[in-house]
């Protein structure tokens, strides 16, 4: 009979979400999820290279910090990554997926080259000024597209920023041709090479430290702005529920529309901070694929921009360890992508044990 | 007219590479998964059909051109359906959010591809040299007898190698499974709304599980085909597969989820990537404009979807949601 | 175990979490061919308990036997192999799907057939018992008492022989009612067994066999229906003696405060969710709303706060109690409404879905009313105060008010939201479906505080769904149907039954 087709074992293991943890035991989680990700990446490279793991990882915290320039350009690409995620955190914040920091980032780099082609011979602090202005303008343009069709006719914003990108892409192809330099080149070459117009002054004489600081006072800024400001308040309800925002009396449409200005100029100004800040130049790998990986790094950050700050080095010291072990045992860069995206897979993988608890059959036993 | 045959025949070829990639995407979507893998998923089919007909024809005397094809097609659709797995695994069973565990597997799948395609390349003597000619040969063979037909008829529609009408075949078939079948019927349903799907004894998770592999498995021939056929069995490290795997998302919101349409969105999309080239007095500067355009038409079609706020066109209802049954 | 009994659950316990027990060791039978009445009020465990059977939840202990065999109930589909089938509260149905795929869903292989059968067997299901469905009709297009005839002809065609009804005439207008009534006393009569939650007491007197109480989760005990009475279920379902009496103060000196003429909303396919209606609301008076759910209660009182647009003609004065100034309130948003100074408070229906923000605590909950103060940064500490004022004053229970409010228990839920609302001292307060979900206790504390507004001279508008409550709360009541006001009666004089034919039979043009 039917009954007899049931008649079977209970399931070993159920699964049950978890009331609270506490703080230092889901830190625990995520550092035991990273630890396992480096061994398992460390057997693959081992398998790849025959190399000591432990002696591959020694060659790729030199990479990172070997030295003090390296420190420094550990430090350059972490804060762009970082500015990135600070820029995406109170669109995520308020559920809105912005898939387009890539894009943002873009127009951003293209609006900052523009200025230093055609307005070099500004002073330069109004030609800084320019740049500044300008890239934000751009990126929040490209934010704002997606936030008013969103606003108006919810129209899918995570589909909507992902097609931006492109359309940013090709409009940074275009500009590419445009500005070509030298020609048949197809790349636009540094800019302003000899005279360094427009590119980012060394602050006591360290090339990358106006970096951090634009970025470090972003990152407190938007801490703040979040968490005691009225606009982060608003966004936070908005982030639990859009039928509360309305009840509030908080208008939905304006604070998508607001947020995303927002969210976009930074994401534009990391493109500033791209060309004018570090490559002097810029070409559709500009934005590199980090306006994806800041998502990863907001997202886990759960939007707490101190600690998107952690997240963003781990992610920058394995790309830039990646590239040490890739030309000290002769292999290829993307080594470092492969590893990122294993590690990745562990911290996501690991969120799953905070926030739920296993239950073993007969004898109910929590694992952590 | 040779203007216009050699556009078409350029975009059925660029549209069958995306149009895998859409309708695996498509299946994946109407479980309710919304796997922005897409590019890393195609990266891993490419990859492992390259490395695995390598290794054969390399360590073999007189590779037989059907295993090869067999080695690779076999190769390209596990290795997908490995990257659909342990998305499947990240978002299902431990819950970990979509569109984050998808751009992960986009990275991961672009490093491991131009990892082993740079490794690859270096194997076989520098860059650009891998070459898997017999496998290539064996994928870019023409139908039987139709291919032989002479004049434009001929050179439209039967001038192509036969994975073009295996993507059509496939579309649809999805479009049949999906629209005709038992299993296709609750499939939609788990994507709708899995909570009903739950209660009426469907279990959800297999069917996420087995949408999500499967149709990663059928986006990653897309990859297969763009190396097989579109470059003719070599691999460069110039991210044009990411680019591919994006625009075949962006044909899935096109097709209002239907795999019937991405049959013609595909070559629409493709003769939209191509026009520049047959567009006379473009600079080199504006063809990059043109290129815009399937982003830009798949942007209208997204607002035009949410004007129109149809129902049946509209994304499956609990797209991009996590399903727990005890949730409260 | 006798051979009659079709299901026995034994000692089934059940947690949410650590501190919430749904069920607590209760055992429970159902015999073949028997309607049995699983009575308990709001919050007791009934659903909980019976998603079990269906495989929704899984006890945490306790064993359940069907025809006496142990079973384990991993899954709704374990659940249909048993013959067991539920027909939930909130509908199990794909909107885009046609009634006859949605019943379709999920059948093993070797039950299915083409669309064509299937739409036969619906039909002879339906003929048989007196139902109509439309079987090419995408759900999204049917009525919500169509969607239940779907469900029950869904689980009937499946082959259940255990069916649990989840709250079934919630929904339902009475005429509605007596047809289910009727197909559940044939299906008996086929020898099915009919579970029946509810926490209607005439209901359970009019169709079950047997009533098994549960209170606060746990067991109380089975009753034969023909020796149970109103009273005897009531003592064993709230548990004591309880003060049915609801205070009612009689105002005098009652002043207009709103003035509700031809009001009309649209809901988002653009149909008319509200109306041409036109009412007053005196400072000092409860006025009841009543209506079967979905007659436009929610449009009503989201169109008067500002959070729907009302049509061309709406209008929606408010007098001004101390200058006796009129505004005009249609066209205005909430953020608008509130900087004219117009003092509505609003207590909506879904409480951590629109009143208040889940993941916050009550001091960020208070913040919701007062936040817009601040120049650029929020005010904390006002909200804070009065955070700590309303865990006071209404015995909020819960660890800190800084713990997110979606892990307090309903009642506390509310206390917060209702506390947050009257301390905006306001001059009129809505407040839809306020005892929801609540114990006893906490909903005789939100019918005082009610009250203690009217005595303040507040236009208090009541939405319920209990006749009874309305009936002996309210001062007057205006019955809904359809999106359409059918009448406003005196609630000291009017009857229960005749509030209840103005809820049903839509009134004719003219008449």
């Amino acid at each position: 009979m039917a009954a007899a087709a049931v008649h079977k074992k209970e399931a070993l293991v159920r699964i049950a979400r978890r009331d609270s943890m506490a703080t230092w035991k889901s830190i625990g989680i995520r550092i035991i999820a990273v630890i396992i990700s480096l061994v398992v990446s460390g057997f693959l490279i081992y398998a790849i290279i025959k190399e000591n793991p432990l002696k591959v990882y020694e060659s790729m915290w030199n990479g990172a910090f070997g030295s003090t320039r390296r420190v420094w350009i550990t430090a350059r690409d972490t804060m762009m990554l970082l500015c990135i995620a600070v820029g995406l955190a109170p669109a995520f914040k308020m559920k809105f997926w912005n898939i387009g920091a890539e894009g943002q980032i873009l127009v951003g780099g293209i609006a900052t080259a523009a200025c230093m082609i055609y307005l070099k011979s500004l002073p330069a602090w109004l030609l800084f000024l320019c740049m500044f202005v300008a890239s934000c303008i751009a990126g929040a343009v490209w934010g704002l597209i997606p936030a008013m069709f969103k606003a108006k006719w919810n129209t899918n914003e995570t589909l909507f920023t992902l097609m931006m990108n492109y359309v940013a892409i090709q409009l940074t192809s275009f500009f590419v041709a445009q500005w070509e330099n030298p020609f048949g080149s197809n790349t636009v070459g540094v800019i302003n090479q000899g005279t360094k117009e427009g590119w980012f002054p060394p602050i006591f004489g360290q090339e990358y430290l106006l970096n951090v600081i634009i970025v470090m006072a972003l990152t407190v800024g938007m801490f703040i702005y979040l968490k005691y400001s009225k606009q982060g308040y608003e966004i936070a309800v908005i982030g639990d529920s859009q039928n509360t925002a309305r009840y509030a009396g908080i208008s939905v449409r304006k604070v998508f529309v607001r947020t995303m200005l927002i969210s976009g100029a930074i994401c534009g100004l990391s493109g500033f901070l791209a060309v004018s800040g570090a490559s002097h130049t810029i070409s559709t790998s500009t934005a590199g694929g980090r306006g994806f990986t800041a998502i990863i790094v907001a997202w886990l950050a759960k939007f707490n921009t101190f600690t998107m700050i952690a997240i963003s080095v781990l992610i920058v010291f394995l790309e830039k360890g990646a590239i040490e072990i890739a030309s000290k045992y002769n292999l290829n860069d993307y080594v470092s992508s492969m590893i990122t995206g294993i590690i990745l897979f562990f911290i996501l993988g690991s969120e799953f044990f905070i926030n739920y608890r296993l239950i073993f059959r007969s004898k109910s036993k929590e694992v952590a | 007219m040779t203007g216009f045959i050699s556009l078409f025949q350029a975009a059925v070829v660029f549209g069958t590479v995306i149009m895998f990639g859409a309708v695996g995407e498509i299946i994946t979507e109407k479980s309710g998964n919304l796997n922005l893998g897409v590019p890393g998923i195609m990266y891993l089919g490419g990859i492992a059909s390259l490395a695995g007909s390598f290794m054969y024809e390399n360590y073999t005397e007189n590779p037989s051109t059907f295993i090869c094809v067999v080695i690779a097609l076999v190769c390209a659709f596990v290795a997908a359906a490995l990257g659909g797995l342990i998305y499947s695994f990240l978002t299902i069973t431990l819950r970990a959010n979509q569109n984050v565990t998808g751009l992960t597997l986009t990275i991961f799948g672009s490093g491991v591809a131009n990892f082993f395609g740079g490794s690859l390349n270096k194997l076989a003597g520098g860059v650009g040299q891998i070459s898997v000619a017999a496998t290539s040969s064996g994928f870019r063979a023409g139908l039987p007898l139709l291919s032989r037909i002479e004049g434009p008829i001929g050179k439209l529609f039967f001038n192509y190698g036969w994975l073009v009408y295996v993507a059509i075949v496939i579309a649809i078939l999805a479009q049949w499974y999906l629209n005709r079948t038992r299993t296709g019927l609750n499939l939609r349903a788990v994507g709708e709304n899995p909570a009903t799907a739950d209660a009426a004894g469907i279990n959800v998770t297999a069917y996420k599980y087995f949408a999500t592999c499967i149709g990663a498995g059928i986006s990653g021939l897309g990859g297969m085909f763009y190396v097989m056929d579109y470059t003719k069995g070599t691999w460069a490290n110039d991210g044009t597969i990411e680019n591919l795997g994006w625009l075949a998302v962006a044909l899935v919101i096109f097709t209002t989820w239907r795999p019937k349409n991405a049959i013609w969105g595909a070559y629409l999309f493709g003769i939209l990537y191509w026009a520049y080239f047959y567009i006379a007095g473009l600079t080199r500067s504006s063809q990059e404009i043109f290129k815009m355009l399937p982003y830009v038409v798949t942007i209208i079609v997204l607002i035009m979807i949410s004007l129109r706020k149809k129902r049946e066109n509209q994304p499956p209802e609990a797209l991009g949601l996590a399903y727990f049954r005890e949730d409260r | 175990m006798e051979n009659n009994v079709a299901v026995r659950m034994q000692h089934i316990t059940k947690a949410f979490g650590t501190k919430v027990v749904a069920n607590k060791d209760v055992t429970l039978e159902i015999e073949k061919g028997e309607i049995l009445a699983l009575l308990g009020e709001n919050g007791s465990g009934k659903t909980t308990l019976m998603n079990m059977l269906s495989g929704i939840y899984h006890p945490d202990s306790g064993e359940i036997f069907v025809d006496g065999k142990e079973v384990h109930i991993e899954s709704p589909k374990d659940a249909y192999a048993l013959g067991i089938g539920m027909i939930h509260q909130h509908f199990k149905l794909v909107d885009v799907f046609t009634a006859t795929e949605n019943v379709a869903l999920g059948m093993d292989k070797s039950k299915a057939k083409n669309r064509n059968a299937i739409a036969k067997g619906i039909k002879e299901i339906c003929d048989r018992y007196g139902f109509s469905v439309s079987t090419d009709r995408k759900v999204y297009n049917m009525s919500v008492s169509q969607k239940q005839t779907l469900e029950i002809v869904k689980t009937l065609y499946r082959g259940a022989n255990i069916l649990i009804l989840d709250e079934p005439t919630a929904v339902l207008t009475p005429q509605e009612t007596d047809k289910l009534f009727d197909v559940l006393r044939n299906m008996k009569a086929d020898g099915k067994s009919i579970i029946i939650i509810t926490h209607k007491l005439h209901e359970v007197l009019a169709i079950s066999d047997r009533v098994s109480i549960l209170r606060k989760g746990e067991f109380i005990g089975t009753v034969p229906t023909k020796e149970a009475t109103v009273q005897s279920l009531t003592e064993m379902m709230v548990g004591q003696k309880v003060v049915l009496d609801i205070e009612r103060p009689l105002i005098e000196n009652k002043k207009k405060r709103l003035v509700v003429s031809h009001l009309s909303c649209l809901n988002k396919y653009g149909v008319r969710s509200l109306d041409d209606v036109s009412f007053d609301a005196y400072g000092g008076e409860i006025l009841g709303v009543a209506g079967i759910s979905g007659s436009g209660q929610k449009a009503l009182l989201e169109s008067i706060a500002g959070l729907q647009e009302a049509q061309d003609g709406s209008s929606v004065k408010f007098i001004d109690p101390k200058t006796g100034e009129e505004s005009e309130l249609v066209g205005k948003n909430v953020l608008q409404i509130k900087q004219m100074g117009v003092a509505l408070s609003f207590v909506p229906e879904d409480r951590l879905g629109m009143g208040l923000v889940g993941s916050m605590g009550m001091t960020d909950n208070m913040m919701l009313k007062s936040y817009q103060k601040g120049v650029v940064f929020a005010d904390r500490k006002t909200p804070k105060n009065l955070a700590n004022q309303v865990k006071d004053e209404l015995e909020v229970v819960t660890p800190s008010i800084q713990t997110p409010v979606r892990k307090l228990s309903g009642g506390n839920v509310q206390k917060v939201l209702v506390g947050r609302e009257i301390a905006a001292e306001p001059s009129v307060l809505m407040a839809a479906y306020a005892v929801r979900g609540l114990d006893i206790n906490t909903s005789y504390t939100i019918y005082r505080l009610l009250n203690e507004q009217k005595k303040k001279g507040v236009a208090v508008i009541y939405v319920g769904e209990d006749l009874d409550v309305l009936l002996a709360l309210c001062d007057r009541i205006a019955v809904l149907c359809a999106g359409r006001l059918n009448g406003i009666v005196d609630a000291r004089t009017t009857t229960k039954e005749e509030v209840g034919i103005l809820m049903t039979n839509l009134r004719k043009e003219g008449e």
